[in-house]
Formats: structure tokens, sequence, C-alpha cells
């Protein structure tokens, strides 16, 4: 994590790589609790614990001392053969846990460019009552990405977030177009096909391959359920499109945490979602990456060729222009209504899918972390517009992406959401909307 | 065994809370927002954080004395709603929702990053910005009260302090209503265009509404953090939602709605919580464990939104021919 140049992934997201050794350290930690695999200092005496792991380019680093202080309290530590090491502290608080560089081997330091102080790490034990400082530590020299690298894998990476966010957009988007419904509980579709290959793919042990297209088919299904269960019996109802975004917000929120009362608060990976194999050895893209956006791209020219080319696409195109004069000319509008929540159901579970191995891992909210993104990404582009959702995903995925060259990554989605308020201010129609539809 | 007695004590409790009284007096000014003026402010949960941080750093940064922290979370507040009213009053209302919740998770992830941390304390917060406050306090030390509700004298402080400022509002908001300003308002509300052939400035009175409401919110970010610390956490979307959930169970486009719902809100969701978690810990729910207990409150909260909207859609109080909600 230190130096990202040898851990391709580490490079797209630092934090989520320490959180998911957190998560799986501390499961470790629970469930096995063997004292000898780690040099552990007064993990008896107190009922919090600091504790996490040494590495050089994957390889556990054995005596290195560590010092950690806080909460006037004070211990050392060594590192055990398998880089491992692990203290008990008093009570809850911040600690700092410093590295001692000394103790590294020859011509090795911890490197972080966002940092000035990077063997240092501020840790907070919390309601868990236990927290991780993990140390990747890269050698010096090998940190010496060019800046025009960096550039071209923030683009790669960019491209890859804007077509998987593009994928939930034109969903979005469809849906607003073809029944005006701003709808929130979207990012509850994304996180359920995340969460239905997480299903069968790990919990059921089924073949990626075949877990992938088992959870399209039931997101496609819980798109379809949508709308049956609730928005058509509303529709039919005569319910206003404000009080339908309300409810669309109250399904957001049970959904959601219907969700997190199954699977818990944590993250949990698909299979090959970690670890640093499979890359091509091209601007740190792996085969999944490439995959990803083949797959993306793939999907989405169907889509195009679908609403141009096939009866049922030019139908759909035409009750989101105008539902009225559509149904006046002998398109069965529910019927399109209802092929494009399938249509919404399944896409938004594709993007949920590569959405899980992009950031990586599937988690109760990791849907509803995109939506605003892809609220940002559909109004750019123009509300109600297929191709608009797409240009406009592209755009705030790559400047998501790309930004983080110059703004700390814990500030990147600000970027984007500032660029939605600026063109809301400028073109509020969007960037491929007509004018009458803002009025 | 449940004790009952300690769960009707501690739902009771929540009656006269400060957090009842904050949530009361945010959703008095989404009422202002969205019951009278059909303003769809998805951003309130921004509001209260400009007001709780507002007041905390000016203590705490800028060492100003209470009221100048007040001010000063006030004129936050104001130059917030006048940012986001700007570009969106003149759209359409679902631009206004994308955009105030899109703003109110910047300035939360604003508050939450470590560039800051200096001044905004960074994930972990602020706090030790509460003694001028309690120096203000008239009341002499010692324990106060009966049956459920005893507390020392800052806790009455805190109480006496926020329920004050709820009931200063519910009065502004009430004469704001029987006013000509609030005839324009509620005519915006149900007709823009009528309005404006009439020749008032439509823009202009959405954009007082906004800060009106925008600043009872600040407030209630206030009131909000006098008990407790500033986190940023606790101010995510699902705090509007929460409001939201607050004002449709009282009525909309009432005075009196999103205080009595306030009270009702959090009285059934302590004592159901409270329930729930004593029955898991009896063993009388064996498919439950206790996070999973706590997750039950944001599931049922979700569930009433989608019911009051859909069943009773002016609320408890509401008048079903005064409806916010536009065609």
């Amino acid at each position: 994590m230190a130096n990202a140049a040898s851990r391709p992934r580490a490079r797209r997201a630092p934090r989520v790589i320490a959180g998911l050794f957190a998560s799986a350290l501390a499961a470790l930690s629970l469930s096995m609790a063997s004292p000898a695999m780690a040099d552990e200092v007064a993990l008896d005496e107190y009922d919090f614990r600091i504790f996490g792991i040494v590495e050089l380019a994957d390889e556990p680093i054995e005596d290195v001392r560590l010092v950690i202080t806080g909460n006037g309290y004070e211990v050392d530590v060594e590192t055990d053969a398998e880089g491992r090491w692990a203290v008990g502290v008093p009570e809850k608080g911040d600690y700092d846990v410093t590295l001692d560089e000394d103790t590294l081997p020859e011509g090795i330091a911890v490197i972080d460019e966002e940092d000035e102080t990077p063997n240092v790490r501020e840790v907070t034990v919390g309601q868990s009552g236990s927290t991780v400082a993990n140390f990747f530590i890269g050698q010096g020299e090998r940190n010496t990405t060019s800046y025009l690298d960096q550039v071209l894998d923030r683009i790669f990476n960019g491209l890859n977030f804007g077509l998987l966010l593009a994928l939930a957009a034109i969903g979005l988007s469809l849906i607003f177009g073809t029944t005006g419904l701003s709808n929130f509980a979207h990012a509850e579709l994304v996180t359920f096909g995340g969460l239905m290959t997480l299903l069968f793919g790990v919990f059921l042990d089924v073949p990626i391959w075949l877990a992938i297209p088992i959870a399209l088919v039931l997101s496609a299904g819980f798109g379809w359920l949508n709308d049956a269960a609730l928005w058509k019996p509303l529709r039919k109802k005569g319910v206003g499109l404000i009080p339908l975004m309300i409810v669309s917000i109250g399904l957001s929120l049970a959904v959601r945490y219907v969700f997190q009362y199954f699977i818990g608060g944590g993250t949990s990976q698909l299979p090959g979602a970690t670890g640093s194999g499979g890359s091509i050895g091209f601007f740190g893209l792996t085969w999944i990456d490439v995959g990803s956006m083949a797959l993306s791209v793939v999907v989405l020219v169907g889509v195009a060729y679908f609403l141009l080319r096939t009866r049922i696409g030019k139908a759909t195109r035409a009750v989101s222009d105008n539902p009225a004069l559509a149904a006046a000319s002998g398109i069965d509008v529910d019927r399109v209504i209802r092929i494009v929540w399938v249509m919404s159901g399944a896409l938004a579970g594709l993007s949920g899918i590569l959405w899980a191995y992009f950031r990586p891992g599937v988690s109760w909210d990791m849907g509803f972390q995109i939506l605003l993104l892809t609220f940002a990404a559909v109004t750019l582009g123009g509300l109600g517009t297929a191709f608009g959702a797409l240009v406009g995903s592209l755009v705030v995925g790559m400047f998501v992406e790309v930004s983080t060259l110059w703004i700390p990554s814990d500030m990147k989605y600000v970027g984007a959401l500032v660029i939605l308020i600026i063109v809301l201010l400028i073109r509020p129609q969007g960037i491929l909307g007509r004018k009458e539809r803002i009025g | 065994m449940i004790d009952w007695l300690l769960l009707l004590s501690n739902a009771a409790q929540e009656i006269i809370s400060p957090t009842t009284a904050a949530y009361a007096l945010a959703a008095l000014g989404l009422a202002i927002h969205f019951g009278f003026t059909g303003l769809l402010n998805f951003g309130q949960a921004g509001f209260m954080a400009l007001g709780a941080y507002g007041f905390a750093i000016a203590t705490l940064t800028f060492g100003l004395p209470v009221w100048g922290a007040i001010l000063f979370g006030i004129a936050a507040s104001i130059v917030f709603a006048l940012i986001l009213g700007v570009p969106t009053l003149r759209l359409r209302a679902d631009y206004l929702a994308i955009v105030t919740i899109a703003a109110a998770e910047i300035l939360r992830l604003l508050l939450t990053t470590n560039q800051f941390e200096p001044v905004t304390g960074s994930a972990n917060g602020l706090q030790g910005y509460k003694g001028g406050f309690a120096a203000l306090n008239p009341i002499p030390d010692g324990q106060y009260g009966f049956g459920p509700w005893v507390y020392n004298a800052y806790d009455w402080w805190v109480r006496l302090f926020g329920w004050t400022l709820v009931v200063l509002a519910a009065l502004i908001t009430w004469r704001l209503m029987k006013s000509p300003w609030g005839r324009v308002i509620k005519g915006i509300r149900e007709d823009e265009d009528a309005v404006r052939a009439l020749g008032k400035n439509v823009y202009f009175y959405k954009m007082q509404s906004l800060v009106i409401g925008g600043v009872f919110g600040s407030l209630a970010g206030m009131i909000f953090i006098l008990p407790r610390a500033v986190v940023p956490s606790n101010y995510q979307t699902s705090l509007t939602f929460f409001i939201y959930a607050i004002l449709l169970l009282g009525g909309a486009a009432t005075v009196l709605g999103p205080i009595v719902g306030s009270v009702i809100f959090w009285v059934l969701l302590s004592f159901f919580s409270g329930f729930v978690a004593r029955a898991v810990e009896a063993g009388w729910l064996p498919f439950m464990s206790s996070v999973q207990a706590g997750q039950l409150r944001f599931i049922l909260v979700g569930a009433a939104i989608m019911l009051i909207v859909i069943y009773r859609p002016q609320g408890i109080f509401g008048n079903k021919k005064e409806l916010a909600f536009v065609k």
C-alpha cells in the first residue's frame, strides 16, 4: 500500500485494500485465535487490540520494530516470520503506529506520495474493539511510475468506471424517460446484481462463469418485480411523480437495510477480484479490467442496437418522447415499461457485478455509493435520454478517476458532484438533452 | 425477562429529549420548503451539518462567544441556501432534489476528508465546544425532575434551549403562513404559473423560503450536537430521509405536524428498538442477532415512508385538500 507500484490493485483503491485486509484479518483473529502466529504483546492484559502485517512486495518481513502510542500508553512489538504483529491496548481511542525504519532491510523505506510521514499510521480502536495497521512496502527505487503512465492508468480506470456507471445510468434514464420516475432505489438494483453473484459464486460454490448469468437473470427478475409489485399498481392508482420519488426513497432505505440484515455490514470478495495476478503488463490493467470493459462495450452496443433498430426499441423511444401519443398510435405502453424495467434490472445487475470487481468487493451499500454519481451522469447527459446517460457516465467516470492525480482520493466524488452543479448552471438540459424538458 | 417499565421509561424520555427537538425543528424547516412551498429539498442533513459544524468551528477555531457561534452557523446555512438556490430554483422540481442531495453529500465528504483535519477533525469530528453554552446555564447544579425525566442541570438547560427554539420557530412559521407572504408561498406550491401571472417574483419567494427553512435546519443542527459530539457520519443522506419520515408522518403542510411527528417517531422508535433488542436477548427471536435487531429500525422507517405516502399522503394532521404534492 505504501509503495503502490508493485501492487496494481492497490494503486486503484488503497483504502479499500486496507479495509479488506482488516476484515479478513479480523475474521482470522476471531476464528482461529492462534497465539503462536504473531509476535504478540499484552493481548491477555487488555481487551482492545491493534494488529497488522508488514510485507515487502507480498513477502513478509521479520523483526521489524513497531511502536504503538496513544492515550498515555506505549508499547513495542516486533513482527514474526510471517510479518505479523499484534498488541493489546487498554482502551478505545486513537493510536499512532510507528514503523521503525532503521529495522527494515537495507535500501528499503516506506513510501507514500500523499503522506509526509508514511511510516506512521493513525488508527482508531472503535466499537469492534480491534483495528488493523498494515504496512505494505516496496523498494524505494521501484516507485518511479512516470507521470504519463499515471495519467494513462487513470484514464483507463476512468473508462472502466465510466462504462460500468453507464450500464446503471442507462437503465435509470430509460425508467425516467418512460415513466417519469426518478428512481432512488436504482442503487439497490445495482447492489442486487453483486449480491446474487456473491450468493451463487461464493456461498453456493457455483462456478463464476455460471454464477454471473444466474445473477443477471435474477436481476432482470428483480427489475420486473419492482415494476409489477410496486410501480405498476401505483401508476394505476394515479399517484403523482413527486410522491413516487419519495416512495422510491423509502424503498431504497428499506431494501438497503434488508440487504444488510442478511449479509451484515462487511465486504466480501467475488472469486478473482483481488490479488496481483492476471496483470496483462499494460498500465497495471488486469484481465478482469479488460474483460469488464469489453463486456460493457458489447452490452452498450447491444442496447444501442435495441433502441435504434428493433421495433420494441423504437417503441421505447416513442414512449419516452410522448406516452400519450405513443399509446394513441397503438403502442402497448405498459408492455414497453415492463420491458424497460426488466432490461434496467439486468443492466443494473451487470453494473453491480462489474462494480464489485472494480471497487473491489460486495457490500450492502455498494450501489448506494455510486447512486449520486449515476444521477450526476444522467443529469449531465440529459434526463431521459439513453445516449446522454452514456456520455454523462463516461465524463463522470473519467473525471472521478483522473482528478485523483491532483486532488486527494477521499475527495474524488466531490469533483464529480461539483461538475454536476456547474453544468446545471450553464446548460440545465444536459449535454444531449432538449430544452423543453426542464420547464 | 423483559423489563417493560424500563422500556416505557426510555420511550417516555424521548418525548422531551433534545434529539426529538432537533428533528422537530429540522422537520419544521423542511415543512416550509416542501410542505408549504413545494421545494424538494433532499439536503436538510447538509443544513444541519452546517449548523453543527458552524457552531463548533466558530467556537473552537475562531474563539467566538456562543451568540457569535450561533450567528456564524446561521450565516453558513444562508450562504449554502443561496448556492443551492441560484442554479436550481428556476428548473423543474426534481433538479433541486438531485442538486440538494448532491450538495449535502459534497459537504459531508468535505467535512470527512483528511485535508481539513485541523479545522473539521476529519472522521473523528469535533468536541469541547460546549463550555460557553454550559456557562450560560441559569439552572443551579443538581438533579431535577420526576418519574423517568430526571436530569442534571446541563441536560435540563439543553432541553429548555432546544424546545424554546422549536416553539419560537413554530410561532414564526405559523405567523408567516398566515401572512400575505405565506399565501404567495402556498400559491407557488399549487400553481407556480398562476402566481407568476399575478406579477409575483416566484424565484425570489422560493429563495426566501429556502433560506428560512435552511436556517431552521442549521439551528436544529446546533441543538442536535449539544448532548453529543459533532461526527460527520451523522449527516448522511439517511438523516434527511428520517426527517422526511417525520414530516410525512405529522403532515407536510402543517405547523404542529413536524413537532408531533418527531415526538411520535422517536417514542415509537425507542420503544420498538428497545423491545426488539430485549426480545433478542431474552431469546424470543432466535433467528435474529442483536446487530440485525438494530438494522430493523431502518427497514421500518423506509417501509413507513412508503406506506404513508401511498395511503395517507396528508399525514396525521394534514388536510387532504392541502397536499404538498404537486402533480
